[in-house]
């Protein structure tokens, strides 16, 4: 069972997890390098699939070389580039090489990135994808045929906090639940109290039981970086006042840190979540600190019995 | 059978911009069609949704899944156990039907015909009980 599956059924420790950053070629070395400081604080990293609709190293290496480096991956399978055979063929494929953990998402469209010009897939949608997934686990493929002995998965999914229709984001995320995710990743959220409505509609309806509710923090250094998100990431906007903050600092790369400090805060704060997804732009070693800041210990003390979770999870 | 396809889009295609995908859902999703979706999604919209509403791939179209949102839960001549089967989890699309006929499908009940492994997963598919 993986790490990730244990906490999220324990349900009595802070999980974090982190996003591997995309390589595009060099070497498993220079992969390892980058992903050291991240998997020294998060449970799990994620392997993305061609994240912004941009072609990387694919979502299957990036997980192998993930557990290859000591660390345990997260394979998120997006429905934009790959029909229904290959979405599972990811899964399946990833299992063979001990990979449990799989994160299902609809995928940013093809308008979004660096080629425009081809084919958008989507043969699945994101809930499609999270019940063909738990199907998996349950020893079939979408067709009826066995799998032979089931596959050990956890299967999680995403939902966008932030973006309308704003009433109907917490039914949606419940969709993904019952058809058999088991932790929700947040997208990134610079709306507060659309975070706080959302997440106390999970718990109402709950949903935050079976699944582990991870919103996601992202650490940024500039108000440019910022307003790229707000400009170019889908369905991520930053509220004027919030730019505003972090330009007319004198320390950008400092009001950008103490921004995600008090978001990181103010997430572990609401009843539900049970941990953070962290994205690391700057590489400056501020994610040490945030860890730092939160009082949350790193991967090894947390795995320790004597570890008590700061949080009141 | 050609002629009742060429027929049904005739209706459909200026009323609800109908996309012929031969399992229809329309009453499901407050009669909004969610072929319109770039992505073709039936469960629900994607994390895209710009700020003002609009599409995250068409920004001059409004997201089909807010008008279908919208008008599942405000359109008063909706049947109640239609508005009902909103949330419901739509199985994936049988690309073999594109272009067919769904009223025939649904009188065949052809359109009902899942994959067995999301049957075993998810049950019948909800417009058994419509």
């Amino acid at each position: 069972m993986s790490d990730l599956r244990e906490l999220v059924e324990a349900g009595d420790r802070v999980i974090v997890t982190g996003e591997a950053p995309t390589m595009n070629g060099g070497s498993l070395a220079e992969f390892g390098e980058r992903i050291a400081e991240l998997g020294e604080w998060v449970d799990a990293i994620n392997a993305t699939d061609n994240p912004t609709a941009r072609a990387h190293a694919s979502n299957v290496a990036v997980a192998i070389a993930i557990a290859q480096a000591g660390f345990e991956p997260i394979l998120q399978v997006v429905c934009r580039d790959k029909n229904r055979l290959a979405c599972q063929a990811d899964i399946v494929g990833a299992a063979l090489h001990g990979i449990e953990n799989v994160c299902c998402l609809t995928g940013d469209d093809v308008t979004a990135g660096d080629e425009p010009e081809a084919r958008r897939v989507f043969d699945l949608d994101g809930p499609q994808l999270v019940s063909v997934a738990d199907g998996l686990g349950k020893g079939h493929y979408l067709s009826g045929r066995s799998t032979g002995k089931a596959l050990s998965l956890l299967v999680g999914a995403v939902e966008n906090p932030a973006a309308p229709p704003f009433e109907f984001r917490a039914d949606r995320a419940a969709t993904n639940v019952a058809a058999g995710a088991r932790f929700l990743r947040l997208q990134i959220c610079f709306h507060p109290e659309r975070l706080e409505t959302f997440v106390a509609a999970l718990e109402r309806m709950g949903v935050s039981q079976p699944a582990a509710i991870l919103p996601t923090i992202a650490l940024l250094r500039s108000a440019s970086a910022l307003r790229f998100i707000d400009e170019k990431v889908p369905g991520v906007s930053v509220p004027p006042e919030t730019l505003a903050r972090i330009e007319t600092a004198s320390n950008q790369s400092e009001a950008a840190y103490a921004l995600a400090l008090q978001q990181a805060q103010e997430a572990l704060a609401l009843p539900g979540v049970r941990g953070l997804h962290i994205t690391d732009f700057r590489h400056d070693g501020t994610l040490t600190r945030l860890f730092e800041d939160l009082g949350i210990a790193n991967r090894e003390e947390r795995y320790t019995d004597a570890y008590r979770s700061p949080l009141a999870v | 059978m050609k002629l009742i396809a060429i027929l049904e889009h005739g209706v459909k295609k200026p009323m609800f911009g109908c996309q012929m995908c031969g399992q229809c859902v329309l009453h499901e999703t407050g009669m909004t069609c969610p072929m319109n979706c770039p992505k073709t999604l039936r469960n629900g919209p994607c994390g895209g949704v710009r700020e003002d509403g609009s599409c995250e791939v068409k920004p001059d179209m409004r997201c089909v899944w807010l008008k279908a949102e919208n008008r599942a839960r405000n359109w008063p001549l909706l049947p109640g156990s239609w508005r009902a089967h909103f949330g419901d989890l739509r199985p994936p699309i049988d690309n073999r039907l594109r272009g067919t006929s769904a009223w025939l499908n649904l009188l065949s009940r052809r359109d009902r015909d899942v994959p067995q492994g999301w049957l075993v997963e998810n049950g019948q598919s909800s417009s058994d009980d419509v």
